[in-house]
């Protein structure tokens, strides 16, 4: 077992959970209630990262983040890092890579707000910010926790873009599926088979606390 | 006027509006029309859902919106009773009236929550969730928060309105007749002006002390819900609130009086409402306001407008039966009740023949449209 793939493939997963559904309220909230013109081409671009393979993905993200790059030359400046082959580039992409698994079920749920929900806060007086907090999340928080299952099994178990942007750096950038194709390169059968299967349990128990979970607030609601 | 809502709105899009109405404290006023005639759209003005394009709306002297000023629907005292109530699924009974306690003091909200919720009837149901509720009980729940927003804290805040859009459409009947008799009850101890949307004459005749006749937007008539029924302004307003016995005639003279010339008879009128001698005109008589001759008592030439006719249907309707009439030069029927019980005993039914008395103080002249 490499303990160290797993614990950063576990970094990763959580950080961009966690930076992911923020940014995802932010931007499922206007795509499901206000139309303006070039909503359709939001919508595409979001859903974008789903239809392309990995690798094309890999592939321009390396362009843009390399040093001479225009994010890479910007991140240099700003922190003195690099992002190419760094854990900082690894979680960027990992972020562009995982927008349509979390914007989308956030949309969805936002979506299935009724308009007079929020119109009846606004009469009682809640600000558009205690609306969100008190009635809106709440009314969404299926979504969101599907959205957050999705985002951190996917970041799990991506392979491609972490390839072509982050390498196989131990410590760094190797992460479990990484490691995984590593061991198997290696003959060690046995060791690629014991990750899978944790890999295989990691995703089993989140899809099924999701289902628990949200069954349980179906409950609650009805 | 102090406390009163005022509302002045005008638009062209993107539905029509234009309409002009004062709202009293402690009166109800309803909004009545047609779907599609803009009651809502009126009521989400006044909430601040929705911004008129021209117009103004006052309460309690303080500008919601006019000229360049549209305060958000927070900054304005609305309690908003919705069409399908609108509770929060995901909070109690308690929680959702407490939602519109945000300005008093957190010590209170409880309290005054609970206090709301015993006026309409819901003691020991704070815990419940609305799914947990029936049909009439969110709905009381939503009265119970518009009434905690529009009217508590002291009587000197002011300022507050009650809105409800169609409030009892979505339960059964028995519910229905129970809430409205509640709603008759509670607003005579709410001194805070009430703005009901309805499409239902009865529930407008009940409960509202004026109605105004709305039409694509535009107020046709504004009155009590007496006045617009048995005197309504126009021909529109007479088909708007579903007025039966509608004919044309014209203004003729009389021994010196003006009368009402139709179907080759003359008929004494007791108001020729200023329509000019010679006009055509539209009139109404309500169903009250025709009695049945017994047959046995032939009329002599004393009663007063005798019509004769020939009865086309009977209709039972419990303890009185409906009886519609065609009368000879004319192709509308008319339509009147009496008792079953008299209609039993002079074995009344189609093709039978019978006169009746058109009262001439209920009879109401329109001008053509």
């Amino acid at each position: 077992m490499d303990w160290s793939a797993l614990s950063l493939s576990l970094q990763l997963a959580v950080m961009t959970t966690l930076l992911l559904l923020p940014l995802a309220v932010m931007l499922a909230r206007p795509l499901a209630w206000v139309s303006f013109p070039g909503k359709g081409l939001i919508d595409a671009l979001v859903t974008l990262p789903l239809l392309l393979p990995p690798t094309v993905l890999g592939f321009y993200l390396l362009g843009v983040f390399a040093p001479q790059g225009a994010l890479g030359q910007a991140w240099l400046a700003l922190t003195g890092r690099g992002l190419v082959f760094s854990f900082d580039g690894l979680l960027l992409a990992s972020l562009l890579v995982n927008i349509p698994f979390a914007v989308q079920p956030v949309q969805r749920a936002f979506e299935a707000i009724p308009r007079e929900a929020r119109e009846a806060a606004w009469c009682c007086g809640l600000s558009s910010w205690q609306t969100l907090w008190r009635v809106e999340l709440p009314l969404a928080w299926p979504g969101l926790a599907s959205a957050m299952v999705l985002t951190f099994v996917h970041t799990l178990g991506e392979f491609g873009v972490v390839l072509m942007v982050g390498g196989n750096l131990d410590g760094a950038t190797r992460t479990l599926s990484i490691a995984i194709y590593d061991r198997v390169q290696a003959f060690d059968d046995t060791g690629a088979a014991r990750m899978s299967l944790l890999l295989v349990l990691i995703a089993f128990a989140a899809v099924g606390s999701l289902h628990f979970f949200t069954r349980k607030v179906g409950r609650r609601g009805n | 006027m102090t406390g009163a809502l005022e509302v002045r709105l005008r638009q062209q899009r993107p539905i029509p509006l234009d309409c002009a109405f004062d709202c009293a404290p402690g009166e109800l006023l309803a909004l009545v029309g047609p779907s599609g005639s803009g009651k809502t759209t009126v009521l989400r003005c006044i909430a601040g859902l929705h911004r008129a394009a021209q117009g103004a709306i006052r309460s309690n002297g303080a500008t919601w919106f006019d000229d360049g000023v549209s305060l958000p629907p927070q900054q304005r005292r609305v309690g908003f009773v919705f069409q399908n109530y609108s509770l929060l699924p995901h909070l109690s009974a308690l929680d959702n009236v407490m939602l519109a306690l945000g300005d008093a003091p957190p010590a209170e909200r409880a309290a005054t929550a609970r206090s709301w919720l015993a006026r309409v009837h819901l003691q020991g149901l704070d815990a419940r969730r609305p799914a947990q509720l029936s049909g009439g009980q969110q709905q009381r729940v939503a009265l119970a928060r518009a009434l905690a927003r529009a009217a508590t804290g002291p009587a000197a805040v002011g300022g507050g309105v009650l809105l409800m859009d169609e409030p009892f459409s979505a339960v059964d009947q028995v519910t229905r007749r129970k809430l409205r008799e509640e709603l008759a009850r509670l607003r005579r101890e709410l001194f805070i002006p009430i703005v009901l949307v309805t499409h239902d004459l009865d529930e407008a005749r009940q409960l509202a002390d004026r109605m105004v006749v709305l039409h694509r937007g535009t107020a046709l008539q504004a009155g009590t819900p007496e006045d617009v029924l048995l005197r309504p302004r126009s021909t529109a307003v007479a088909r708007l609130v579903g007025l039966t016995n509608l004919f044309a005639g014209t203004v003729g003279i009389d021994n010196d009086r003006p009368c009402l010339e139709w179907a080759g008879r003359r008929l004494a009128i007791a108001d020729s409402c200023d329509c000019a001698l010679g006009s055509v005109v539209n009139w109404v008589i309500p169903a009250e306001g025709v009695l049945l001759h017994r047959p046995d008592h032939p009329s002599r030439g004393e009663a007063e407008n005798p019509v004769a006719g020939t009865i086309t249907e009977a209709l039972r309707m419990g303890s009185f039966t409906q009886l519609t009439m065609s009368i000879p030069g004319e192709a509308q029927p008319l339509v009147f009740q009496a008792s079953s019980h008299t209609v039993l005993r002079n074995n009344l039914g189609p093709g039978q023949a019978a006169s009746v008395t058109l009262l001439a103080e209920r009879i109401h002249l329109m001008p053509l449209e």
